[in-house]
């Protein structure tokens, strides 16, 4: 279990978040020009990195923010942690 | 004093007798004893029998890594305990034990036969034998299996003992109180770090604090005697805890670590009442030093598992800890020179000793010492069968051939009555990989040795690798120092002498004259797993370490292979031609040793297993004889049984009361969020599939929500309170995830809206009541207010005061009545219903339950999200497109709604069905088929809601249909185990389809 830096409180355990999945995958902005297999794609199509990858936390038990964070699925190491609408660290 | 109890040492209590029993019959031991040392002291190896072949088996070990010394304690009904070593319990006053897998007695078991047909019965023989013939299965194989299964027995009451967890956090932790680990968490300590120190035993000092022999010195003085000044200076230090009887059960990332501690298992039972047995430790250290040490390896040759066969190091410990000596005439049989530690603590106490050494020589010092003493040792030689059936008697050796792959020259018997065994040591790397680290292989010793990494833990002392003192001790200084930052030490001038072991040689399965499948040659004590067994395994194609150890059952037992998976590894190795590096190791998996269930739950039990909700309401439905049914974390009042109805009579009568009367129900754990900001309407417009911009300030709407992949999440009404205000209600069990799933979209999404969402739930109860004179009931509570249909319109809501209170009459309504809700802040709630109740009493106002709700809807073919849909169902497979706005550009799930899967014409549709015989109620989840005679039988839909109706007179039902929208007033079956029903598809409203009623 690992222990998580929340950008509005600091570090926290775990059990206090819970993951929301890919981050940087932007909802479009008007989802009715899109074809089936382009709506597909944002509703459906994840990468699912064994390695380093850009997710979206939430302090679910906490402040109720979310956020998102970069962490290497293979061995849950975090290497950065940043509020919603800035920018991706570069790695 | 009994007869193997020969001196008198520094940790067992001997003017403290302890009474204890064993198989019912009564022995003494003493303050400081374990289970295992007693019994020793009373002569008694022999305590229990192996799981496949029933063979006799003795205590082997000292510690958690024992495979035979197994037993049940307690035998109560709810204390008893299965699968308990018997070297780890301390022994206390009133402790009884007893064999395990033996009948009719230990002495005396039946199943001993499987001893004499064992050809018949090798690895793998089950999966094999138990296939043919196929009928016998059930009612032969199965039950005789089950009934040899397992070890020990369960308790069958639940278990009356407290546990707890806690949480700790430190700098350093240190795991392990062996000299390694006490020099670690001094080194921390004395550095300003909050340290804690845990050790499994109950006093620090591993085995170094038995060691006394003058070949092995720190600063001048005897090891054991260095150590036990070091643990008297370690008590000083604030900044360090030690927790004793403290044993790492498991090692996760980030440094969060388990422990257990044992609090009261070592008291008497008239103290343990009362207090805390077991705590879980949930420990977040900053840096974790692992010197957990190691463990002494078996040998594996013809009948190694005899009652009286000890390892080595755990002879000399009961010998120079407890003052236990397991045998009177010993041989000492070793690959390696500790086992010579052994031989010298024997001798120098008078005890008859010989060594047989697989080696051909060591010039070691410990060594040199045994041969100065004139203690006869057969070099290069090896035993070749060992006799005696409850007790060894005598064994057999013989010469190795110069490879060692053979044994030469005659067969020398030498009678004993304890066979001291060391096939050397296995560092415990169990921690290390646990928390992720790997391993790397050490040819000249056949060990895996941690392969560290930058991790934020270290390994010292032996688990580390490191066997000799000397290294032990400097290697733990140095690498403590740099791991911690650490300059200045006080242990700048150590000086360590030790013997040294020159000569290593190692054979995994020692050669035998028998043919090899014949011989019984012992890898896995507990699960009697042979090296014969390994080699079937390999000969019938297993290649994987992983697939070897369950076909053979290898290092499976409760000990989890600590004595067994190297042998079973370095068999493998030399029967395959292969590194034995190469191979790998079967993953170390949590916990350690065995953890009780009890310390895994902690307080989590009974009334604290799970939060329970109570409306502020509760407590009149309990004084009213509600039945309860959870929904969520809810407890919701089910039905309210009146003069011994049942369930079905309750219902029917709530329902009827309703419609033609008045009936109040307690919907105060609807989710409710409070949704303010000045973009809350388009928010809405947003996460609803309907229109709300245009609601007006007082009005209310029904709304429904959907994922974005379209399939409908959750309904509720939501009401305008202001300009920039709503209340959203959402149903009780998706409140906290409706949230959770707005508070998303806000501010991943749409952060530039400015809405604010909180959680009111709790805030408000609520009061429905609904039925023809429910106006009436309202028109009494608030005699000031106009209920008038042009005043207080369907769908509205109104601010009100009772008995001085604010409150929100919302008139909506679930049932299809009239109906009006009264929301009150929470602590008025019980107030509220029973000014309600009083008010309704003329009409009989009759309080109902969910099942009459949920009936009263049906009638109405309202959907319940969660009963009627499961994550499939689009509002359209509902028949609900008139609340799909077409005008509106986008909102949650729109896109989804006309992909090229959801407007599929066969998708599963809500639909009513009617059973021809009206008073047949169909099961809810039940099948539904078109053609009965069509092989394989196709299901074309399922039963989601189904009811008998009151008020109708007939059985109702909701299903969802392929197709269905089509079908009505088609024939369908409902196919049950004896008979098929007959129904037809109709309209799912079953009652007031012109809604009349909530104009009444």
């Amino acid at each position: 279990m690992f222990v998580i830096n929340c950008p509005y409180c600091g570090e926290r355990d775990q059990s206090e978040f819970s993951c929301g999945g890919e981050a940087h995958i932007v909802r479009p902005k008007q989802p009715t020009e899109l074809s089936d297999d382009e709506w597909a794609e944002y509703l459906f199509m994840r990468k699912n990195i064994k390695g380093v990858q850009f997710e979206r936390w939430n302090h679910a038990h906490g402040c109720r923010k979310w956020f998102n964070m970069v962490r290497d699925t293979s061995n849950d190491k975090i290497h950065a942690v940043y509020k919603m609408g800035e920018k991706p660290p570069v790695l | 004093m009994t007869k193997y109890r020969i001196s008198k040492t520094r940790f067992v209590d001997q003017t403290k007798t302890i009474s204890f029993t064993f198989d019912g019959k009564t022995y003494h031991g003493f303050e400081g004893d374990t289970l295992a040392s007693a019994l020793l002291s009373n002569g008694i190896h022999l305590v229990g029998r192996s799981f496949k072949y029933h063979r006799p088996r003795g205590i082997i070990s000292c510690g958690s890594e024992e495979p035979n010394a197994i037993c049940q304690i307690n035998d109560n009904t709810d204390l008893t305990e299965p699968n308990v070593r018997a070297t780890e319990i301390e022994l206390y006053d009133g402790l009884r034990a007893s064999s395990q897998n033996c009948w009719p007695s230990l002495s005396f078991d039946i199943g001993g036969i499987n001893n004499f047909i064992s050809p018949f019965i090798p690895a793998g023989f089950y999966y094999k034998t138990f296939m043919w013939p196929k009928g016998f299965w059930k009612k032969i194989y199965e039950p005789l299996i089950r009934m040899s299964a397992g070890l020990g027995k369960s308790p069958t009451q639940p278990d009356p003992d407290i546990y707890d967890h806690k949480h700790e956090h430190c700098d350093v932790l240190v795991i392990g109180g062996g000299i390694s680990g006490i020099i670690s968490a001094k080194l921390a300590a004395k550095n300003n770090l909050k340290t804690i120190l845990i050790e499994d035993k109950n006093i620090l000092g591993g085995s170094t604090i038995y060691q006394n022999n003058k070949n092995f010195i720190i600063d001048n003085q005897k090891s054991n005697e260095w150590l036990i000044n070091e643990i008297s200076e370690l008590e000083k230090l604030d900044n360090l805890t030690i927790k004793t009887r403290t044993s790492l059960a498991a090692f996760h990332g980030y440094n969060y670590l388990l422990a257990k501690e044992n609090i009261s298992d070592h008291l008497p039972l008239d103290k343990k009442r009362g207090i805390i047995r077991q705590r879980l430790w949930k420990i977040r250290a900053d840096k974790v030093i692992v010197a957990a040490g190691a463990i002494e390896r078996p040998l594996v040759f013809h009948n190694n598992d005899r009652p009286g066969i000890i390892l080595a190091n755990s002879v000399k410990k009961y010998l120079d800890f407890y003052g236990v000596s397991t045998g009177l005439n010993n041989i000492i049989f070793t690959n390696n020179d500790s086992a010579y530690e052994t031989a010298v603590s024997l001798f120098e106490k008078g005890i008859s000793v010989k060594i047989v050494d697989i080696r051909k020589k060591s010039s070691s010092s410990i060594v040199k010492n045994a041969q100065e003493l004139g203690i006869d040792i057969y070099w290069h030689s090896t035993v070749v069968n060992t006799f005696g059936y409850k007790k060894i008697k005598s064994i057999e050796i013989m010469n190795l051939s110069e490879d060692g792959s053979n044994v030469t020259g005659n067969k020398n018997k030498i009678h004993c009555d304890c066979l001291a065994i060391s096939g050397g040591w296995t560092p415990m790397v169990h921690m290390h990989t646990q928390s992720g680290g790997k391993l790397d292989f050490r040819d000249i010793d056949q060990v895996f040795v941690p392969s560290e990494k930058g991790e934020n833990h270290i390994n010292v002392g032996s688990c580390n690798g490191d066997f000799e003192l000397e290294e032990i001790v400097k290697n733990t200084i140095n690498k403590v120092k740099k791991f911690l930052n650490i300059n200045e030490d006080g242990f700048d001038k150590i000086s360590v002498l030790c013997s040294k072991e020159l000569e290593k040689k190692n054979i995994w399965l020692l050669p035998n004259t028998i043919a090899e499948g014949k011989t019984k040659s012992f890898i896995d004590f507990q699960n009697d797993s042979t090296a014969k067994d390994i080699k079937l395994a390999l000969r019938e194609g297993f290649k994987s370490i992983e697939h070897v150890k369950r076909y053979t059952t290898t290092g499976m037992a409760t000990d989890q292979g600590k004595l067994s998976n190297m042998h079973a590894l370095g068999i493998i190795a030399d029967t395959a031609g292969v590194k034995m590096g190469t191979l790998g190791t079967t993953t170390f998996r949590p916990p350690f040793t065995p953890l009780t269930f009890g310390s895994i739950v902690g307080r989590s039990v009974g009334k604290f297993f799970d939060v329970v909700r109570k409306t502020s309401i509760h407590e009149w439905h309990i004084q009213n004889n509600a039945k309860f049914e959870n929904v969520g974390q809810w407890k919701r009042p089910w039905y309210y049984p009146i003069n011994n109805e049942n369930f079905h009579e309750a219902v029917q009568r709530e329902s009827k009361a309703a419609r033609d009367s008045a009936g109040i129900l307690d919907a105060s754990t609807l989710g409710k969020i409070d949704i303010q900001g000045s973009d809350a309407s388009e928010f809405l417009n947003r996460v609803y599939t309907n229109a709300w911009s245009k609601l007006g300030i007082g009005k209310c709407r029904y709304g429904l929500m959907l994922n974005e992949d379209g399939m409908v999440y959750d309904d509720g009404v939501t009401t305008r309170l202001g300009e920039n205000h709503y209340l959203m209600t959402t149903t009780t069990g998706g409140a906290a995830n409706v949230l959770y799933k707005l508070e998303d979209y806000l501010q991943t999404e749409w952060p530039e809206l400015d809405v604010y969402l909180t959680s009111v739930t709790d805030h408000y109860s609520t009061a429905s009541i609904c039925g023809p004179n429910s106006k009436k009931i309202l028109k009494k509570l608030f005699p000031n207010k106009d209920f008038s249909d042009e005043a207080f319109p369907h769908m509205s809501y109104q601010d009100a005061i009772i008995d001085k209170i604010e409150c929100r009459i919302m008139r909506i309504s679930f049932t299809g009545e009239l109906s009006y809700e009264i929301n009150i802040e929470s602590r008025y709630g019980k107030s509220l219903w029973e000014s309600c109740i009083e008010a309704g009493e003329e009409y009989k106002i009759t309080p109902y339950g969910t099942e009459a709700m949920h009936l009263l809807r049906a009638e109405k073919g309202f959907i319940i999200v969660g009963q009627d849909t499961d994550g499939t169902m689009t509002p359209i497979d509902l028949q609900m497109d008139w609340i799909v706005s077409k005008k509106k550009y986008d909102f949650i799930g729109k896109r989804s709604l006309y992909r090229s899967d959801t407007i599929r014409e066969d998708r599963k549709q809500l639909v009513g069905l009617v059973t021809d015989n009206p008073n047949e109620i169909l099961e809810e989840g039940a099948q539904i088929v078109s053609e009965l005679d069509k092989k394989p039988v196709e299901m074309i839909g399922h039963v989601t809601s189904s009811y008998f109706s009151p008020n109708l007179n007939k059985s109702i039902a909701l299903a969802v249909v392929k197709g269905g929208k089509k079908m009505k007033g088609q024939k369908l079956f409902v196919p049950m185990e004896n008979k098929n029903i007959n129904v037809t598809v109709s309209d799912f409203i079953f009652l007031d389809k012109e809604n009349k009623r909530i104009h009444a």
